[in-house]
């Protein structure tokens, strides 16, 4: 019988939750990496049993671990993360000229097609690319020294790559989103990349549509349709039809347009979804209600999904990669909050329970459909 | 060739799958380079997580101790107290109090 596996990243470690393709009874086992925080924890859509993890502490830095056996195992494996070449600067804070330096990876992306071949996104943002498993990683340097590097600045959270998305039907074509520094596409497998932000408007830029400095928060993709690309931004929810050579804000009738993740229904393509936060500062939901919005026409029109959510007092978070859908007939919606619980839906966000309630705060969600 | 001991901090430790302190073989006249190659070379997933890679320099809430001294801000090519040289005081690898 199918079932499905989530990876959950937590400040304090990482935690494996797993249940038949009923979606009833789970459980859960961690921690993994105990004391230590896991950024971001994903297996391969090659060898589900092939699973990476990016953990790291401020003390020790970046540690990357990999399993290959869907969890129940793991290995260090290499955590040197090199620049290519002379690394020169990025705007600070304050627009002061700040050297680049690594600090930790925020994202994982597998290969489609081959368990050894993933790829990271790190603070400061660069792309890089491990070919063997892990254990030796290069830079796809083409981003970093794109033209407009040098006037990249970093967001609350630092400079980070923060999403990889790739055209399932063409790998030469990829999709990276900075913080806060914009969205960027590259065809030709992540050699060369160009500014992929027009029509996105900021109004804490001095110039509100200028090509960078805009704070993408997330973006998400449906196989079938790699051109379309939908954006949570740190204001605004947006969609491209024309894979990122123009966008349309699409925030329509949700409570706040300000969020962090944002992911698309597993079978229909222009069913999204979104968790509203009241604002840059007020990083909890408007009334107090956790309600994930959702819109059955790409944007534009959202209804909110309350049945089995906290409706009163709740003021978590649910940071950009913490929520993930499964691939089973009734898509299965999961995210992870700030308070440590981890929520999920088999049906659509129809209705919710809660399926941990007293993890550290969660980092990241992800789930594995298996056969 | 002398042995040294050498006690991490708990999540290093965990790390590298290690109970208690450790013991390694290094050159007479020990240093903290020299013993942290040592250290790395016996568990390499312990290579970033003391020093940087490149610069080799200590990361920045790491901290040095021995024979109740600091020594995290002594060159790292500093011999080591008699003590740790001769194996009875360990080197201590500690995690600055960062925490609440």
């Amino acid at each position: 019988m199918a079932g499905v596996r989530i990876l959950v990243g937590t400040k304090k470690g990482a935690f494996v939750i797993t249940s038949d393709g009923a979606r009833r009874d789970w459980k859960i086992e961690g921690p993994y990496f105990g004391g230590w925080e896991v950024i971001h924890v994903q297996g391969s859509p090659a060898d589900p049993d092939r699973l990476y993890a990016s953990q790291w502490t401020d003390w020790h830095g970046q540690v990357m671990q990999r399993s290959d056996d869907g969890g129940k195992s793991w290995e260090a494996v290499g955590n040197e993360f090199a620049y290519e070449g002379t690394t020169g600067t990025h705007q600070w804070y304050d627009g002061t000229p700040h050297p680049w330096e690594f600090k930790r990876v925020w994202h994982l992306k597998p290969s489609q097609d081959d368990p050894d071949t993933v790829f990271a996104g790190v603070e400061d943002a660069a792309l890089f690319c491990s070919r063997d498993g892990g254990h030796t990683w290069t830079e796809l340097a083409g981003l970093r020294t794109h033209s407009t590097g040098q006037d990249w600045m970093p967001g609350a959270g630092g400079m980070c790559l923060h999403t990889i998305l790739i055209d399932p039907a063409n790998s030469q074509r990829m999709y990276v989103a900075i913080s806060a520094a914009g969205a960027f596409r590259s065809d030709d497998a992540g050699a060369t990349w160009h500014v992929a932000t027009k029509g996105l408007s900021s109004t804490s830029l001095p110039e509100p549509e200028a090509p960078i400095g805009h704070c993408v928060h997330k973006l998400a993709m449906h196989p079938s349709r790699p051109d379309t690309v939908f954006m949570q931004k740190h204001w605004d929810i947006c969609r491209t039809d024309d894979a990122g050579e123009s966008w349309t804000e699409v925030s329509g009738n949700v409570p706040s347009d300000f969020g962090f993740p944002i992911v698309v229904h597993a079978h229909e393509p222009e069913t999204i979804y979104v968790v509203p936060i009241l604002s840059d500062a007020e990083h909890y939901p408007p009334e107090g209600k956790l309600r994930v919005f959702r819109s059955r026409s790409g944007g534009n029109e959202w209804e909110a999904l309350t049945k089995g959510l906290p409706q009163h007092d709740c003021y978590v978070n649910v940071l950009r990669d913490a929520m993930a859908v499964d691939s089973l007939e009734s898509c299965g919606i999961y995210f992870g909050t700030t308070g440590g619980q981890v929520y999920a839906s088999a049906d659509a966000g129809d209705t919710w329970e809660v399926i941990a309630q007293y993890l550290p705060r969660v980092s990241s969600v992800e789930v594995q459909t298996l056969p | 060739m002398t042995t040294v001991r050498v006690a991490l901090s708990s999540p290093l430790r965990t790390l590298a799958r290690i109970d208690g302190e450790v013991e390694l073989e290094v050159a007479d006249s020990p240093t903290v380079t020299t013993v942290l190659d040592a250290l790395e070379s016996r568990y390499p997933m312990l290579r970033g997580t003391i020093r940087d890679y490149g610069t080799d320099q200590r990361r920045a809430f790491i901290r040095f101790f021995a024979c109740g001294r600091d020594l995290s801000h002594e060159p790292l090519d500093t011999p080591l107290p008699g003590p740790v040289s001769a194996g009875t005081d360990p080197l201590l690898v500690v995690g600055a109090i960062a925490g609440g």
